[in-house]
């Protein structure tokens, strides 16, 4: 058949493909996690403007759909500020500083279902209180968060299939090259959704075998 | 760089009539999407193993891919076996299928949460299992599913954007040929972002409020 | 109507088999109208069982069950629904529906089961919570009232199906002892009143001065049954005397 030949004859082509959508959502996760971690700290524990200007960053970046935060960023605002970054570079910053704000909010969440007796036992040992930020509060919820972080994860990887229109030589594209000279763009699209769905489990497998290893005998917070 | 009449001219009424295509995707969508969830979600929690595998296997299905790939197959795909839906057709397709799964989830949820005795009562009473259903059952997992499924109605606002992709001209598309026309990416764009971010916000607000009427003491997700 | 000198209710040679195990073993009794039976006997006896496959909520494996001298045939599906509409059934842990009021609760099967119009189902479930003395807890949410309240509910809506027979499943035994008289003193009233009961309960001082007969059930079959005061009686070797007499050194003498 005509399309599983395609299929076969493009598979190089798109695994290469596979390579940059991995490293774009690994990079944004990570990203969203650097940025992400500290904003649910500030959040939390911060001041009245500290919580209102992350509070408007939170709202920004999860109102506005990825499409049009690709294109204000990438068309607009890079430009404006004169920063020459590749397509792929400006996707992966965009899409980082959306994760950012779903992460803010899982640690947020996080952070806040911990008894407050953990932040009180620390401070009254003497720890300042980004001592008792970080190795008391943070290691804990960040271990709660991993369900959740696998979420965001398989959510992050759908989103990157977006950045196809900023020219990404991502998954999307390069079906979407492959099919315009094939015709067959049945089969071909259905065995990139198959791609997705495979990156999906891989990496959420991977992440449940990392809350195994995080797992602490008898812990679990209501 | 900010002249008035470039917005009030040019960019407003265009995107006003974005805004009607987009509005035009997602009332459908929302609505159809959450009944086809309900449907698909009661098959997942209490129907026959058959039917629940293939409903499992759907959900499965469009939640574990991009909707983009799926409006790809949608517009692009379908035509190789002799199927040409429309931009806008596609994309309500898109929509409604995609949002059904994720409603699903959660209606499913809802339905697993509630206390068998709850059911046994109903029976005892001499219910039937449709009445049983109807009266007992889901208007308890609608309220639990409540949050969830309203969070995918703002979700569905959001990627309705998506529908540009396959040459449905909506509230993005007409921004993007705006800014292409007259290579003002940033202040469109912005002015987009706000469109968005005003029906995500009054979706939210209607949202809670919604579950604020809908609220029963003691039952589960206590409003503060 | 039929069966006027018949019992309500007659069960016969009733088995169930769960997980490989023998929970019910051909049981048979039968109840008359205006009788209080009571079902004792130690946990995983099977009273439980026995009570559930009588109005087919677990459907027995064989056995048959009459209501009024006709039999109960569940091949049609309304059959079954009409047969448990006359059979009223308390459970252990209350059920009651969360999302509806105390009104609602008892009124919803009146509405939507036997097609009452909305106002007379309303007025009917009000006299029936006021006959177990709630009708000022009418607008509270199940999560809002006490386990005793609870159950005086779930009875107000059983009674508001006018049952031939009620069933109670051990309808004490989830509550607070503080709670068990203000439900011991609505069940007296029934029994008092004329309801046919059939109850599964570990209240022994109770079902001394108000049953009728007793049934003492261990190991899925009865092992005793008979008038409650022979069986009872100070100087009767019975296992049920035994068993009561452990009872009444693990619980307090309740509902008087």
């Amino acid at each position: 058949m005509n399309g599983l030949l395609a299929i076969w004859e493009a598979l190089p082509y798109l695994l290469h493909g596979c390579l940059y959508t991995l490293i774009m959502v690994i990079g944004a996760m990570a990203l969203g996690l650097a940025m992400g971690a500290p904003m649910a700290v500030g959040q939390v524990y911060g001041n009245r403007y500290l919580r209102a200007s992350i509070g408007l960053y939170v709202w920004f970046f999860r109102g506005v759909p990825v499409l049009v935060l690709l294109f204000l960023f990438y068309f607009g605002l890079f430009t404006l500020l004169d920063l020459n970054l590749s397509a792929f570079k400006a996707a992966t910053l965009v899409l980082g500083m959306s994760s950012a704000a779903y992460q803010s909010q899982i640690f947020r969440g996080a952070i806040q279902s911990l008894p407050r007796g953990q932040f009180r036992a620390a401070s009254a040992l003497g720890m300042s209180d980004f001592k008792a930020i970080s190795t008391i509060v943070m290691p804990q919820a960040l271990r709660l968060s991993i369900p959740a972080w696998s979420n965001e994860y398989s959510i992050v990887l759908k989103d990157s299939a977006v950045a196809f229109v900023l020219g990404v030589t991502e998954i999307m594209a390069r079906t979407h090259f492959v099919a315009s000279r094939t015709y067959e763009h049945l089969p071909l699209y259905v065995a990139a959704g198959g791609l997705y769905y495979i990156l999906t489990w891989l990496g959420v497998k991977a992440l449940l075998r990392l809350e195994r290893k995080a797992r602490i005998p008898g812990y679990h917070v209501h | 760089m900010t002249e008035p009449s470039f917005y009030l001219d040019q960019l407003i009424p265009a995107l006003n009539r974005g805004l009607v295509v987009s509005l035009l995707l997602i009332a459908p969508a929302g609505s159809c999407g959450l009944i086809l969830g309900i449907i698909v979600g009661s098959v997942r929690a209490v129907g026959g193993p058959v039917a629940r595998r293939l409903a499992d296997w759907y959900a499965g299905i469009f939640r574990g891919t991009p909707l983009v790939v799926q409006l790809f197959v949608l517009y692009f795909g379908l035509p190789n076996v002799g199927l040409y839906l429309e931009p806008y057709t596609a994309a309500v397709v898109g929509f409604i299928l995609c949002s059904g799964a994720y409603h699903s989830e959660y209606i499913r949820g809802g339905l697993l949460s509630i206390k068998r005795g709850q059911r046994l009562a109903a029976q005892a009473l001499g219910f039937s299992s449709f009445k049983t259903m109807l009266w007992i059952m889901i208007p308890q997992a609608a309220r639990r599913a409540l949050p969830g499924c309203g969070n995918e109605i703002i979700y569905l606002i959001k990627y309705s954007s998506l529908a540009y992709i396959i040459t449905c001209i909506e509230l993005t598309g007409e921004g993007k040929i705006i800014a292409t026309k007259y290579f003002r990416f940033t202040e469109v764009f912005l002015v987009v972002g706000l469109y968005y971010l005003l029906l995500v916000t009054l979706a939210t607000i209607g949202l809670g409020k919604l579950e604020k009427k809908l609220y029963i003491p003691g039952f589960g997700g206590a409003r503060r | 109507m039929s069966g006027q000198n018949g019992p309500v209710l007659r069960v016969e040679n009733i088995c169930k088999e769960l997980g490989g195990k023998q929970i019910l073993n051909r049981v048979s009794f039968s109840v008359n109208k205006g009788e209080l039976l009571v079902l004792v006997g130690p946990s995983g006896g099977g009273k439980s069982t026995l009570l559930q496959c009588i109005n087919f909520l677990i459907p027995p494996d064989s056995g048959r069950v009459w209501l009024d001298g006709s039999e109960i045939k569940i091949g049609k599906k309304q059959d079954l629904y009409s047969f448990r509409r006359q059979v009223g059934m308390i459970f252990q842990d209350f059920n009651l529906f969360d999302h509806l009021n105390a009104l609602e609760n008892v009124s919803i099967a009146l509405r939507k089961v036997k097609k009452w119009k909305r106002d007379d189902a309303r007025e009917r479930a009000m006299a029936e919570l006021a006959r177990v003395g709630l009708a000022d807890k009418a607008n509270l949410y199940p999560a809002e009232l006490s386990g005793g309240q609870k159950q005086r509910v779930s009875i107000a809506r059983a009674l508001a199906m006018d049952p031939k027979v009620m069933l109670l499943d051990e309808p004490t035994s989830a509550l607070d002892p503080e709670l068990i008289g203000e439900v011991l003193s609505v069940i007296r009233d029934l029994a008092k009143g004329g309801m046919t009961m059939v109850m599964a309960t570990h209240q022994i001082a109770f079902s001394r001065s108000l049953a009728d007969g007793v049934l003492f059930m261990e190991d899925g079959e009865i092992v005793e049954q008979g008038p409650i005061g022979e069986l009872l009686s100070a100087d009767a070797q019975t296992r049920t005397r035994a068993f009561s007499a452990k009872l009444n050194e693990l619980y307090e003498e309740n509902g008087s």
